[in-house]
């Protein structure tokens, strides 16, 4: 029986089949494959879409991709944070472990506040839902709808950090809010796994 | 206890790959290469990333191998359905296509 299970009083029923640790984990898994299956979609469509199109603009020529480089350098760094805030956490350090998962929750800010940024240049050069100066207009429909998406996913995320924050803060041991931080965490490398396709996919290619 | 702690890899290696790889991928769109070679240069190194990322930080690597099966069912549902598209995709073309050479004719007379 887990220590999370026995300290609320829950009697939880049986063995999660694939993840021993906890149901929750199991829960985050399917959520997250299907989660994965709306941003397969989306990609699947841009891929389709732009690979019938007589006029799609060159991405990587009309985005610039400095920025989303740095932002991608980012994601990536607030991984770490995110897997090390779960490592101070396993070795009982609860303020280390809130320092890193503050880290964590200030990259996502940050990456949120460039995608910001980086929407406002766009539109101001005229890429715009339904329409821009460089071809087909489905490539600005795509963009802000493929990369909005992913952007509500970071701020979602970032809510999550601060909210499991407290969590671990009012937690008595460190091993109790474990398992909830690991699942936060599966999240948020997500987060991180898609944001690598859609840079690659929506950038690059 | 039944909250096994996993065995935590060297995150700071996993750091590294993710970083270099990102500079390969960058690099590689500005090769004289032809366009689908870097396509499939891309989409390979973005799996490679996608799989060290899940695999360690995700530690999927230590999970049960089953649950792994539920990682990887949207993707390849996701590759499918690029498939299940592209027919149409191709239609819409061929039609619109189609129109604008209609449309362009009496213009000519």
């Amino acid at each position: 029986m887990s220590q999370a299970a026995s300290m609320h009083g829950a009697v939880e029923p049986a063995e999660s089949p694939l993840t021993p640790e906890s149901w929750g984990k199991l829960g985050m898994w399917i959520f997250l494959a299907g989660d994965a299956v709306g941003f397969g979609t989306l990609l699947a469509g841009y891929g389709a879409m732009r690979a019938t199109s007589a006029d799609w603009p060159s991405p990587f020529e009309v985005l610039g991709i400095n920025l989303t480089a740095l932002m991608t350098f980012l994601l990536i760094c607030s991984s770490v944070t995110m897997v090390k805030a779960l490592e101070w956490l396993g070795k009982g350090d609860k303020t280390r472990a809130i320092r890193f998962l503050f880290f964590t929750a200030l990259g996502g800010a940050i990456f949120v506040s460039l995608q910001a940024y980086e929407w406002t240049h766009l539109i101001h050069r005229g890429l715009h839902i339904n329409g821009n100066p460089w071809g087909a207009s489905l490539f600005g429909t795509s963009f802000f709808l493929v990369t909005g998406f992913h952007g509500l996913h970071v701020t979602g995320g970032v809510i999550y950090l601060l909210s499991i924050m407290r969590v671990v803060a009012r937690r008595p041991s460190p091993a109790a809010s474990y398992n909830a931080v690991e699942i936060t965490g599966l999240y948020w490398h997500f987060v991180d796994l898609v944001w690598i396709m859609v840079f690659t996919f929506m950038y690059l290619l | 206890m039944a909250t096994a702690e996993h065995k935590h890899p060297n995150y700071m290696a996993i750091f590294w790959y993710l970083a270099i790889l990102t500079v390969i991928e960058i690099a590689v769109i500005y090769m004289p290469l032809a366009k689908f070679t870097i396509g499939v240069l891309l989409c390979a190194l973005a799996l490679s990333k996608a799989v060290l990322v899940a695999m360690y930080f995700m530690h999927l690597r230590f999970e049960r191998r089953t649950l792994g099966m539920v990682a990887i069912t949207p993707l390849v549902i996701a590759t499918l359905l690029v498939f299940v598209l592209l027919p149409d995709g191709f239609a819409v073309m061929k039609r619109t296509v189609g129109v604008k050479a209609t449309a362009t004719e009496p213009a000519k007379r």
